[in-house]
């Protein structure tokens, strides 16, 4: 990519020389994704989500490396292919935005060739478990954010692929928005056993759907593995929860204190120290409830995402 | 075949519809298109009555007939510009076209063609008002009407390639407007647009026949207006015909490079 100072001399400067850097968006990234699977892949803003998403779709050509999806070669296009995948990007809109959505499936029909009854079956079966039955005769410029979103979504499924990318699809939704699209994609991928790549910066998301995730940072993947295996891994504290029969004991010996609602703390305590802890707080003092969670999803994620140098990591 | 004839009558008619939504716009447009041709108009007429009648065997009438098929065949001629390709790169919104099992040429011309069926109604009344205020003389044969009407969708065919073409300069780079005003210049001279080729030297006619931009432009009116033989006429659908498929197969290979050259933008 091109790269120059600020300012008029730079500018001046890059007409005689240009300054060119190379950046590698991924690097030495390897996985498999079986058929069925639903896989989270999680990264920072510029970690390489999108990239690997692209170059699966066949938008990108890598520069160096294999990518093989369905057995072919994405970045082929060929039709067959094409046929049975798709990419929805959540900021981006495919539909007609002056017509009803309705027309712009009717468009997909067409290109996708699919016989006017299964078209009609699946289209009406997926504006059923959206509820969009009476959306879709608006104009899609007058629907919400939220509703175009599962239109587009609609539009992008109806040919039924096997194989679907989706790129952020709950972004800047609300709560029930989210948990629609949560479920809808859910059903489609029990329905029709299909493959899904999911990238979100959403956890709920990642937890509702995926009980695989892969970490990507710096281009590179730090973590491919079960959800709950990546909290074991990269979490290094857990949180204890004590409910005491005395009130207004300080219990700053035993962890950092994390909040006190009514007579009930939470403690954040060093991973390694868990045991210990535990054991004093039972042994020293009157507890009448305890109990010991690893912390929320969010947090171990921030604490991925925080990381400066790559690490490898396999599954 | 059958498919792709379905696809295109599907995204033809989507086109159609959504423009019927804003008649009201596209006549102004339209309306607003007229001054080009009007100025033209105006001014050879007033030099042709000058000169004793006629400029260049064009009486005013001719001239009427002319400019008033003009902006007929100028409306079948506006299709996705280049500048469009500069938009459809930066923003990334190429990818969804390229992720789908058809070339997204057949897009831009299905939904443009569509576009074009609604010109065509709007500007049957303007045409009309246009003959009532500078009393044209035309008088084609059935032959001239029939070639005329294929005439117009193979300015529309070799319009389109030609902009496609350039507008994939943008695979290359970003800051392409100064080859285009470069571009809309040469075929503002050569295509018969700002005057018919005839008045032009003789150099120029020879030159513009070696070209596509006559036969996107002048061709189809003068199908209309002149009294050609119908030996020309035949041979001037052949031309056409030589230029969208040449222009489609040019495209291909530049297609095939480029795309291979591009890398979806942002996300």
């Amino acid at each position: 990519m091109p790269e120059r100072e600020a300012g008029l001399g730079a500018a001046l400067k890059s007409l005689v020389k240009r300054t060119m850097r190379e950046v590698k968006a991924v690097d030495r990234i390897s996985f498999e994704v079986g058929r069925g699977e639903v896989v989270g892949f999680l990264g920072p803003n510029g970690a390489g989500k999108t990239t690997t998403l692209k170059m699966l779709s066949g938008l990108l050509y890598p520069t160096s490396g294999e990518v093989g999806v369905l057995g072919r070669v994405p970045s082929r296009r060929e039709r067959e292919f094409l046929r049975q995948i798709t990419l929805v990007m959540g900021n981006r809109n495919q539909l007609q935005w002056d017509l009803p959505a309705l027309d712009s499936f009717d468009l997909n029909r067409a290109v996708y060739r699919l016989p006017e009854a299964e078209f009609k079956r699946t289209r009406d079966d997926f504006i059923e478990l959206l509820e969009l039955k009476d959306l879709v005769r608006k104009p899609v410029r007058n629907l919400s954010l939220g509703e175009r979103m599962k239109m587009e979504i609609v539009g992008a499924l109806l040919h039924r692929p096997g194989v679907l990318f989706l790129d952020e699809p709950t972004i800047g939704l609300d709560v029930t928005m989210q948990k629609r699209i949560r479920s809808f994609v859910a059903e489609y991928n029990r329905r029709y056993g299909a493959t899904v790549l999911l990238t979100s910066h959403y956890m709920a998301d990642v937890v509702a759907l995926c009980k695989r995730v892969i970490v990507i940072h710096h281009g590179h993947i730090l973590y491919d593995g079960d959800l709950s295996g990546l909290v074991e891994r990269f979490s290094a504290y857990k949180t204890i929860g004590v409910t005491l029969a005395e009130a207004d004991v300080d219990l700053s010996a035993y962890g950092e204190v994390m909040g006190k609602d009514g007579g009930r703390v939470t403690l954040r305590v060093p991973k390694a120290e868990t045991p210990r802890a535990t054991a004093r707080l039972l042994a020293e003092l009157p507890v009448d409830d305890l109990t010991i969670e690893d912390p929320p999803i969010e947090d171990v994620i921030e604490r991925v995402f925080a990381l400066e140098a790559p690490q490898e990591a396999g599954r | 075949m059958r498919d792709m004839l379905r696809y295109y009558l599907t995204g033809m008619k989507i086109a159609v519809v959504e423009q019927f939504q804003y008649p009201a716009a596209n006549y102004f447009y339209m309306i607003g298109m007229i001054a080009e041709p009007v100025i033209y108009l105006v001014v050879w007429s007033t030099i042709a009555q000058a000169q004793g009648g006629a400029v260049g065997g064009y009486t005013p009438g001719q001239f009427a007939a002319y400019y008033i098929v003009w902006t007929l065949v100028r409306n079948m001629n506006i299709v996705f510009t280049p500048y469009g390709w500069e938009f459809l790169i930066r923003q990334g919104q190429l990818s969804a076209s390229l992720l789908r099992p058809l070339h997204p040429i057949h897009g831009f011309i299905s939904y443009f063609a569509g576009w074009k069926v609604v010109v065509i109604v709007l500007w049957l009344p303007l045409a009309a008002f246009l003959s009532l205020v500078f009393k044209p003389e035309l008088h084609p044969t059935l032959l001239q009407v029939a070639v005329f009407a294929v005439a117009i969708w193979g300015a529309y065919l070799i319009r389109t390639m030609l902009s496609w073409l350039l507008g994939m300069v943008s695979f290359w780079t970003t800051r392409v407007s100064a080859i285009f005003e470069l571009y809309f210049a040469l075929e503002l001279l050569l295509s018969g647009r700002l005057v018919p080729l005839s008045l032009m030297p003789l150099w120029v006619q020879q030159l513009a026949a070696y070209l596509p931009f006559k036969w996107a432009f002048q061709f189809p009116i003068e199908a209309l207006v002149s009294p050609i033989p119908p030996a020309q006429l035949v041979a001037g659908l052949g031309m056409q015909v030589f230029w969208i498929v040449f222009s489609t197969l040019v495209m291909q290979v530049v297609w095939r490079i480029g795309v291979r050259r591009f890398t979806a933008v942002g996300g």
